[in-house]
């Protein structure tokens, strides 16, 4: 195939998308060698900054490799123009389908609102901005040293997930003091009680109080930590912050996996029915390479005890147009996340039609339970939960400095797992400089406070 | 822009680079901390199998891939999933992530395989490189008065035999002398040139290197162990010093007996201990093998330090009588349930011994990772003693 004769394909497939009700900015393609799809399926952006847990990564991605359990073919970054990356060794057929794929993806983080909020926050430029953060820590490696830089991001990294997208990226810090108590309504039962004590009506200059730090258990960590650490040098936090931005931006793509793979796995099908200009070859292949993707992970042994997001997205979509029309998924795809997208839409019919199970994993043996929507629902979603982490939370600084956090147990269900919150913890107070304690509960329930050092 | 593999583009070689190697960069960077916490277990990475003398010089040491740590929470006991495939309510099947094996019905897996290096690392490397990274002295070989000689070469002579003539040197004469008026053309025996030898006193680079090692009822299987290790980095150390370096293995309990190094390790002997008798099967062998002035004599006693009382004396009189022939002498206390500090009666022994000025030194290991400072402490005892001496 030749540049030109793609080429001519991507315009006529943007046109057609875009005929079809899709929205979406320019998006550059370019074309890279698999080692570097890998690349980018290891670090979640085309350059990121350097940590020893990427290698870690890497090497299972290596082996996943090796043994043909994956392959990739497209990596999309939203953005203004958006960048898609396709895999060299993609043939046409492919690569029309990861055309129409990207496009679908390339509406879905421009309309959907969570995308919007975050992007709103992290710029549409986070490619050139992670790009620049490996720089900066790049350069910090030069200036303090692999070890002291390593210990920075081994501590950052390992509290990736405890942001609060609910707060501003670029957040300030807690008032200094505490709010003056509201001014007592001067009503007259006010009235009667001063001309009763004068003394307890009579306010006097009112000092001003301090407020404690954080005010309220606090779950942005990374936030925290950059901003109350007591000795951490600017370039520490700079690098917590760096880690906190890209989480801003991985945040929308973690919530709505189920939907926007989904879209876009519904729109790559669609634009290829209606391209009339594909020829019929093509086609054909294009279409088989589609039934790879969204195939089910029971295809080969029947039961599966997980669920494609891919397939399940599909289904939703199909299902929703279906029945509610163009502009009513049109309104969906812009309003939800996965949490609204699973319960609103994951209707009984389609969860019998797609033979979804619950299932309970007790002591090696898998048991099968009664069908119940919400439950599934929840099943589903679970692991979606405050960005997939436990929710762990700052909840008072010490006079001395020591910091404590806390888990919330009874949210999450369960206590932590006690070795690797000690490591975590470890990590997390050679930059706080400071004591560091956590309190979950152990296997019986029982309240239990670990410490570092 | 859009491109694909089919068209030409112009790569910058460079760019390309940078983006390829960083993947395995931190690869690379990973590797370099398993290896720094190998370095740091080695101790207990060594205890195991009988590594002094054998002839295998390398060590292969299963690491787990490390984990980059993030709060989680505890595994349930029982655990939830959504699942995709006929089944009823009810149904019951084995859980493949738990068996391991993928049955040809069974369900298709939840979790990835753990992946396992296997690091082989020399045991050469293992131990330049620790004595760089933890600064261990290296030892003087002390140079006794020696009877060891060695020809060497040394200047040159009109006469000699045939076999070292010094051809060139002959020749330069040749030249020399044909420069005057009215010289004879050719060689004569004036020009010829032999070349010398003469014996030259060599220092004494041998190295007898005695492990002697309370196997009483005592002492406990940990012990041992523990003394085995600390034996191992021990005679590591003196080998990078000597080219010739013999291990000598006495055992004793109330009775002492020499045996080869596997022997040595699984020996369990019972009853009291009479540290006596290790010294004179030292002295023993010292005297029958060994001649002090031309051989650095080591000796390294491990033991729980509960020597029989009745035997002081006599222990006294053979440690004093290797500690005058020996280089150096060094106690170590292995008493993995108390740590006694050396408060002990064999620990007051050698005590005396380095209070009276000999080369000695002592050391309480409790624990496999006090081994490596067992072994600073020896070496820089050791490396003391042979400034003074």
């Amino acid at each position: 195939m030749s540049e030109a004769v793609w080429q001519d394909y991507v315009e006529r497939i943007e046109a057609l998308a875009a005929r079809s009700g899709l929205s979406f900015h320019p998006v550059e393609f370019e074309a890279v060698p698999d080692s570097f799809m890998m690349e980018i399926a290891v670090y979640g952006l085309p350059v990121r900054m350097p940590h020893w847990s990427f290698g870690v990564r890497y090497i299972y991605q290596l082996i996943q490799r090796h043994m043909g359990h994956s392959r990739l073919f497209e990596v999309v970054f939203p953005g203004n123009p958006g960048h898609a990356y396709l895999a060299s060794g993609n043939g046409l057929a492919e690569n029309v389908l990861v055309t129409a794929h990207v496009l679908g993806h390339a509406d879905f983080s421009r309309n959907n609102m969570l995308f919007q909020r975050c992007q709103a926050q992290v710029s549409e430029h986070i490619v050139e901005h992670a790009a620049n953060h490996a720089r900066q820590i790049q350069q910090a490696i030069e200036t303090h040293g692999l070890q002291r830089v390593e210990a920075v991001l081994d501590a950052a990294l390992a509290l990736e997930q405890h942001i609060d997208i609910d707060q501003s990226l670029r957040r300030s810090r807690y008032p200094e003091f505490a709010e003056p108590a509201k001014a007592l309504a001067d009503d007259k039962f006010r009235k009667r009680f001063a001309a009763l004590e004068p003394r307890a009506g009579a306010a006097g200059p009112e000092a001003k109080k301090r407020a404690p730090v954080p005010p309220h258990p606090e779950r942005d960590l990374l936030w925290f930590v950059a901003q109350y650490a007591p000795e951490m040098e600017s370039w520490e936090r700079d690098i917590f912050l760096a880690v906190r931005e890209e989480s801003f931006y991985f945040y929308p793509v973690f919530a709505t996996q189920i939907m926007n793979e989904g879209w876009a796995s519904y729109w790559h099908a669609r634009l290829l029915r209606e391209a009339d200009f594909i020829p019929q070859q093509a086609y054909v292949d294009a279409i088989k390479c589609h039934s790879d993707v969204v195939r089910p992970v029971a295809a080969d042994s029947q039961v599966a005890l997980g669920l494609n997001p891919y397939h399940l997205g599909f289904s939703m979509w199909e299902k929703i147009v279906e029945a509610q029309g163009l502009e009513a998924a049109l309104a969906i795809r812009a309003q939800d996340d996965d949490f609204a997208f699973v319960r609103n839409h994951l209707t009984r019919e389609l969860a019998d039609e797609l033979e979804l199970f619950r299932y309970s994993a007790r002591d090696g043996q898998i048991r099968v339970l009664e069908p119940d929507l919400a439950a599934l629902h929840e099943v589903i979603l679970a692991p979606k939960y405050n960005f997939g982490a436990p929710t762990v939370m700052a909840q008072h600084v010490r006079a001395d400095g020591t910091l404590e956090l806390v888990h919330d147990h009874s949210l999450d269900g369960r206590g932590l797992d006690l070795e690797r919150s000690r490591k975590v913890l470890d990590y997390l107070q050679r930059l706080w400089r400071r004591p560091v304690l956590l309190t979950t509960v152990n296997q019986a329930g029982l309240v239990l406070e670990l410490s570092a050092p | 822009m859009s491109t694909h593999t089919d068209s030409h583009q112009p790569l910058d070689p460079a760019k390309w680079y940078d983006l390829f190697s960083r993947g395995a960069r931190d690869w690379l960077r990973h590797d370099e901390k398993v290896r720094d916490s190998v370095r740091r277990h080695l101790p207990q990475i060594v205890a195991g199998g009988d590594l002094i003398t054998g002839g295998a010089r390398t060590v292969r040491v299963p690491m787990k891939m490390l984990e980059h740590y993030h709060f989680r929470l505890r595994k349930a006991e029982e655990s939830q999933g959504a699942g995709q495939g006929k089944v009823k309510p009810g149904d019951v099947f084995a859980d493949p992530s738990q068996t391991g094996g993928s049955g040809e019905k069974g369900p298709g897996g939840r979790e990835e395989g753990e992946v396992q290096l296997l690091l082989e690392l020399k045991i050469d490397d293992i131990v330049d490189w620790l004595w760089e990274e933890m600064q261990l002295p290296n030892l003087k070989a002390r140079v006794g008065p020696s009877e060891e000689t060695e020809w060497v070469r040394e200047g040159w002579d009109r006469r000699g035999a045939r076999s070292r003539l010094d051809r060139r040197r002959s020749f330069k004469e040749l030249v020399k002398r044909r420069g005057a008026p009215g010289a004879i053309p050719t060689f004569t025996d004036e020009d010829l040139r032999f070349r010398q030898l003469a014996r030259r006193r060599q220092p004494a680079v041998r190295a007898a290197v005695f492990f002697l090692l309370d196997v009483s009822g005592s002492m406990s299987d940990r012990d041992r162990k523990l003394a085995k290790t600390f034996f191992f980095w021990t005679v590591q150390g003196l080998r990078r010093e000597y080219r010739s370096l013999e291990t000598l293995f006495v055992a004793h309990t109330t009775e002492a007996w020499e045996f080869s190094e596997p022997e040595f390790f699984q020996v369990s002997g019972s009853g009291g201990t009479v540290a006596s008798t290790g010294f004179a099967k030292v002295n023993e062998i010292i005297h029958e093998r060994y001649n002090p002035a031309t051989c650095n004599v080591y000796l390294f006693y491990a033991s729980d330090g509960d020597n029989s009382m009745s035997d002081s004396a006599e222990a006294r009189e053979g440690l004093a009588a290797i500690a005058a022939d020996a280089c150096f002498t060094g106690y170590v206390e292995v008493s993995s349930g108390l740590s006694r500090q050396l408060d002990t009666e064999t620990g007051r022994l050698f005590a005396e011994l380095g209070a009276a000025g000999g080369a000695t030194g002592s050391y309480a290991l409790n624990d496999f990772e006090d081994v490596w400072s067992a072994v600073r402490h020896f070496f820089s005892a050791e490396s003391r003693a042979a400034e003074g001496a």
